[in-house]
């Protein structure tokens, strides 16, 4: 195993050290209870008098998600779990109460099973404190559940417009609801896909946990190295293209006259001059069944370790999410300038 | 004996603290074949926080139970932390009053875990998730209470019976958390948290029947 590490039990807590050292114009590292020693990452003003303060949480091992999302007109605060593994409930109570200016908490955060408990709690201690939590649960994921089950799909990247989305509104003075209501439209005009090339590997535990065989690909590969729909000899970067257009268009579907915003996103390894090779063929794409590309990004914006691959997330736009997608935002994963 | 004293609880838990240790390579290597292969190293790192909490100090079993829950509900997160968390509180809270386990109450606790368990999963017998191991173990010593059985023998019957439930998700497909995602593909490979479920309750099982036989 070729990696950067002291002992691999303590690589979330020094990865956190290290990350708001480096961006401590951003961010601040809250720790104010005992039960959660690691404490939450928050943004440096948080928490807002009078505005609805944005959290989310996850595993770590996705970098820059979680705490790249975290700053001004982004997330006010996040839980951070160990890697590939929920944040606790007191962490999630902890990034509550960070991000609480007093106007309720908007909670928007990706549908796995310990994500969903430990939310679920935590909304209950928040409760008794009098902090009003609302949820917003991501399944932009088209691979991990039939359309008609769209409810048991995972979040992935499309997790991005959901925070920018959610939190330009929170940003602009929108109520809770108001802000629920803007992130759920910002996750359910999003469709995710993913291909991996190679597995990856938990640094505590030393080995892939999973194979893609040398000369082959995983389409619909989830984020943890869920398995996907069809695992197939590796193809050029026009073909890759062509199968998750396909999967995420006809999903949603996007049609012709339809505005998009586009975000490729690396799986880890893959370097980033491949992703706009893929972007590139992507853009071809899209704009040959007539839909028209808004905004895009390209770049490891939400990460499976050291996995090699892609994803691709297509939201589709109306005036109310062009808005709230070009609004001013500073985060170390995401940076939007007017 | 027909009953453990509670402020015995030491020699149970650290049995079961020692029974994840020892398999901490295990439960990563069930995980790892439909999971993402952590499982047997959080639970380790879980259970080894309580033991270093615990020290050198006796505890009674509802105490202990209930650290060794706000532990790993505390510090483990993901969804085991949450699980096993409301498992030991629960059967912390429904022995706190008591100055003897009793076979009759420990079925009761254990009926409690189950119950609280069910308020925070929607997973039932069948969906190849430590319910399958768990469930039956809980019948079989409710049988066990009914009919008046010899407190170890319905111990070593709920071993037994907790054995059978892990092993039958062997042939189950899984229905809830992350590997259910793989359909019929998860079939063919025992479920982790119905392994670390068995362990966990063979150990106890393990430590009740000592004091026991004390």
């Amino acid at each position: 195993m070729q990696r950067i590490l002291n002992n691999p039990d303590n690589i979330v807590d020094e990865m956190l050290e290290g990350f708001v050292k480096c961006h401590s114009d951003i961010v601040k590292l809250v720790k104010t209870n005992d039960d959660n020693p690691r404490g939450v990452v928050a943004a440096k003003e948080a928490p807002i008098a009078g505005k609805v303060g944005i959290v989310s949480g996850g595993g770590s091992g996705h970098k820059p998600a979680f705490v790249g999302y975290v700053g001004r007109n982004m997330c006010d605060a996040v839980a951070v779990g160990e890697i590939f593994s929920s944040p606790t409930a007191t962490a999630f109570l902890d990034a509550f109460r960070a991000a609480n200016g007093g106007k309720g908490v908007a909670c928007l955060y990706g549908n796995y099973s310990g994500d969903n408990m430990n939310v679920k709690m935590a909304i209950k201690m928040a409760k008794r404190e009098g902090i009003e939590v609302k949820t917003v649960v991501a399944n932009d994921d088209v691979c991990s559940a039939p359309k008609d089950q769209r409810e048991k799909r995972r979040g992935v990247a499309g997790e991005i417009f959901m925070w920018k989305c959610g939190a330009a509104k929170a940003a602009k003075g929108g109520n809770l609801d108001e802000v629920i209501e803007a992130a759920q439209k910002a996750i359910d005009s999003t469709r995710s896909v993913g291909i991996g090339l190679t597995p990856c590997t938990l640094p505590a535990v030393g080995h892939p946990n999973f194979e893609i065989k040398e000369g082959t690909m995983e389409v619909g590969i989830g984020h943890h190295g869920e398995p996907g729909v069809e695992v197939c000899p590796i193809e050029n970067a026009e073909n890759m293209a062509k199968r998750m257009v396909d999967l995420v268009v006809n999903d949603y579907p996007f049609t012709s006259g339809d505005e998009v915003a586009v975000l490729v996103s690396g799986l880890g390894a893959t370097p980033v001059m491949e992703l706009y090779v893929l972007y590139n063929e992507i853009e071809k794409l899209l704009v040959a069944q007539g839909i028209k590309v808004y905004r895009s990004y390209v770049g490891n914006y939400f990460t499976s370790l050291e996995m090699m691959g892609a994803t691709l997330s297509v939201m589709k736009l109306d005036d109310e999410l062009k808005e709230l997608l070009d609004m001013e935002a500073y985060s170390m994963g995401f940076k939007q300038q007017l | 004996m027909s009953s453990i004293k509670n402020q015995n609880g030491r020699g149970i838990l650290l049995s079961m603290v020692h029974a994840i240790q020892e398999n901490k390579q295990y439960l990563g290597d069930v995980d790892g074949l439909i999971g993402d292969g952590d499982h047997g190293m959080n639970m380790n790192k879980g259970f080894t926080l309580y033991e270093q909490q615990l020290g050198e100090n006796e505890t009674t079993l509802s105490d202990g139970l209930f650290d060794l829950g706000t532990v790993l509900m505390n510090k483990i997160g993901g969804s085991m932390g949450p699980i096993y968390g409301t498992i030991f509180m629960e059967m912390s809270d429904a022995s706190q009053d008591a100055d003897e386990i009793t076979l009759p109450l420990f079925a009761k606790m254990m009926e409690a875990a189950l119950e609280g368990l069910y308020g925070i999963i929607d997973a039932r017998p069948g969906d190849k998730t430590l319910v399958d191991t768990l469930y039956p173990a809980v019948q079989s010593l409710k049988a066990s209470a009914e009919s008046g059985r010899d407190f170890v023998q319905a111990l070593e019957d709920m071993a037994a019976a907790a054995e059978k439930g892990k092993d039958s998700t062997k042939d189950m497909v899984a229905k809830y958390g992350r590997s259910s995602r793989l359909g019929e593909r998860s079939r063919g490979v025992l479920d982790a948290g119905a392994t670390s479920c068995c362990v966990i309750l063979k150990a106890m099982a393990d430590g009740m029947i000592q004091q026991l036989k004390n």
